[in-house]
């Protein structure tokens, strides 16, 4: 039988909806296990919510100060330590699990997984390569342990049903003190989350300027949405890193996606092949974006951003 | 700081769109125009400017592939590497391998720095690094955007989902560099002749005792599913009406 530990994710408060799409992810392993590991300075609101995943079946939390930091040189010799009792170990495809996961496995001397999109049997699965311009199976060898990072944008969350038992583990890996963690900043922010947010509204190069890139912001508010950006405008300053969709920014699926003034690169265009429904607002014709939008407008951004927002008032 | 050692990943160019082979064992590379993959660029790059500032000495550039990597190594050398160590194999190996034979480099040269591309723009793995830094029992820092080093220690600012974290570790370590760190130099001619004769030495895994390792195999290779064919809307009234149609907007 698979027994599938999936290494939590949150901000010290809430767990993450990636953790959640990563649950949908193992429960489609047959006949799986799935077990939520909590490191945390204090696990237990954030263990709360992953027990009540539909799904999952324990919760172990994992308490230490110096989980209120996720660095993955302190995480990863205490992931291996509990590895001995699983056969799958999975982590979002965020920052955060790219990060530890690689790390989890070469202590454990297997290969990863990266991106998982599909679940094809307990040691076959599918991932994108080349920035999802071809898409690979791939098996692992009997008798090693699969571990990988689950590409979040292809597996809905998990929703709220579950009653899965919390238990308090520990672990003696010894914490290495060549890693630390100093600060971080992050814009404080009201918006929707980009990564799980059912609305996104992006804006590209063709914006011009920080101060136009407020259109995005306005549009955004009118249609309760996230905002994100290509990488051109996040290059040229007009929007923060955290708002990048691309193969190396955020792969992200919402309902609706609204790509404003975005040419289209095949590297931005791999972050949001998954979403429901794609709008694309560009001067040029023959721009690239115009070849996945399901609703494409030709014409002058600044005309039509005021004139969208008017209509949808 | 004394050495750096950078990893250089020979890829399919960045503007090239790959073709899956119709018989479903691989994508089309015959005659497909190879580049050192960009991430590596801006790591060599990083490293470049750390040498400039008098904080390294010599910059190793090494890659781990078929005969032909070396070409991408000499682009190395032409932005200024001082020297280029190719390890040889024809196989397509998985970043666990890779790690395995840079960490057996990094024995013999005792580098300060390894900097590496957050992931190569060909597997999208975005492995070797953390690999790499873990085998080596040293720190890793990965989606670095900005790089200081005062004596044995580095400071990493690091693009995370959330914003910008700022990390300290100490030397020696792994770096991965992601898209802002900096903007490569462009190679001038004078440079690429210069750079053929800088040394270049070839080895191979098994001279490392280096095994590759056969744990994740690919099976089949498809070309993803295309979406459907768009309307083009004429106007911001026909645009409102289509997404009020589909439930979208209200």
């Amino acid at each position: 039988m698979s027994k599938i530990l999936i290494i939590a994710e949150h901000d010290g408060k809430k767990l993450s909806s990636a953790s959640a799409r990563c649950v949908t992810c193992a429960a489609q392993i047959a006949g799986g296990e799935i077990t939520l590991a909590v490191f945390a300075a204090d696990p237990a609101p954030i263990a709360q919510q992953a027990a009540s995943l539909t799904g999952v079946a324990k919760v172990i939390t994992i308490t230490d100060a110096r989980h209120a930091q996720s660095l993955a040189a302190v995480l990863a010799p205490q992931v291996v330590q509990l590895s001995a009792d699983y056969t799958h170990i999975f982590g979002a495809s965020t920052t955060f699990g790219k990060d530890l996961m690689p790390r989890v496995a070469a202590l454990l001397g297997v290969p990863q997984i990266s991106d998982a999109m599909a679940v094809e049997s307990p040691t076959r699965f599918k991932r994108p390569i080349y920035a999802g311009n071809a898409i690979i199976t791939v098996e692992v060898a009997a008798n090693r342990k699969v571990v990988a990072t689950v590409r979040t944008a292809s597996f809905e969350a998990a929703l709220d049903g579950g009653a899965a038992t919390i238990s308090a583990v520990n672990t003696d890996a010894p914490a290495p003190t060549h890693t630390r963690y100093v600060s971080l900043s992050a814009a404080a922010s009201d918006r929707p989350d980009l990564q799980s947010a059912p609305r996104v509204v992006s804006g590209g190069r063709a914006l011009a300027s920080k101060d136009n890139f407020q259109l995005i912001y306005s549009l955004a508010d009118k249609l309760n949405a996230a905002v994100g950006a290509s990488r051109a405008a996040v290059d040229a300053g007009y929007a923060s890193n955290e708002l990048q969709v691309g193969q190396t920014g955020k792969i992200i699926a919402p309902q609706l996606y609204v790509a404003v003034g975005i040419s289209g690169a095949i590297q931005h265009l791999t972050g949001i092949k998954d979403a429901r429904t794609i709008v694309a607002i560009n001067k040029d014709a023959e721009a690239p974006i115009f070849e996945v939008a399901d609703f494409g407008l030709v014409g002058d951004l600044f005309q039509i951003l005021p004139a969208l927002e008017a209509a949808l008032s | 700081m004394q050495k750096i050692i950078v990893g250089i990943k020979r890829v399919v160019d960045y503007n090239v769109r790959v073709r899956v082979k119709p018989d479903g064992s691989g994508v089309a590379l015959d005659g497909v125009k190879m580049s050192v993959n960009p991430f590596d660029e801006i790591a060599l790059e990083e490293a470049l400017r750390i040498k400039e500032r008098g904080e390294a000495t010599e910059i190793i550039a090494v890659s781990i592939g078929p005969d032909d990597a070396q070409q991408q190594l000499r682009t190395a050398l032409a932005m200024g590497a001082d020297r280029a160590i190719l390890v040889k194999t024809d196989q397509a190996i998985e970043p666990l391998t890779a790690a395995h034979a840079l960490l057996a480099i990094i024995k013999t040269e005792q580098p300060d720095l390894v900097i590496v591309g957050k992931q190569a723009i060909d597997d999208d793995a975005a492995q070797t690094g953390p690999m790499l830094a873990a085998l080596w029992g040293r720190p890793q820092a990965t989606f670095c955007s900005k790089l200081t080093i005062s004596g044995t220690v580095a400071t990493i600012v690091r693009e995370v989902d959330a914003g910008l974290e700022t990390i300290e570790v100490d030397l020696p370590a792994v770096v991965s560099a992601d898209l802002r760190l900096n903007e490569p130099r462009y190679v001038k001619l004078p440079d690429i002749m210069k750079a053929k004769k800088k040394q270049l030495d070839v080895t191979d895994l098994a001279t490392l005792g280096v095994s590759i390792d056969d744990g994740l195999k690919t099976v089949h290779t498809e070309a993803p599913k295309a979406r459907a064919k768009g309307i083009m809307v004429k106007d911001v009234a026909e645009l409102v009406d289509a997404l009020k149609k589909k439930g979208l907007v209200s």
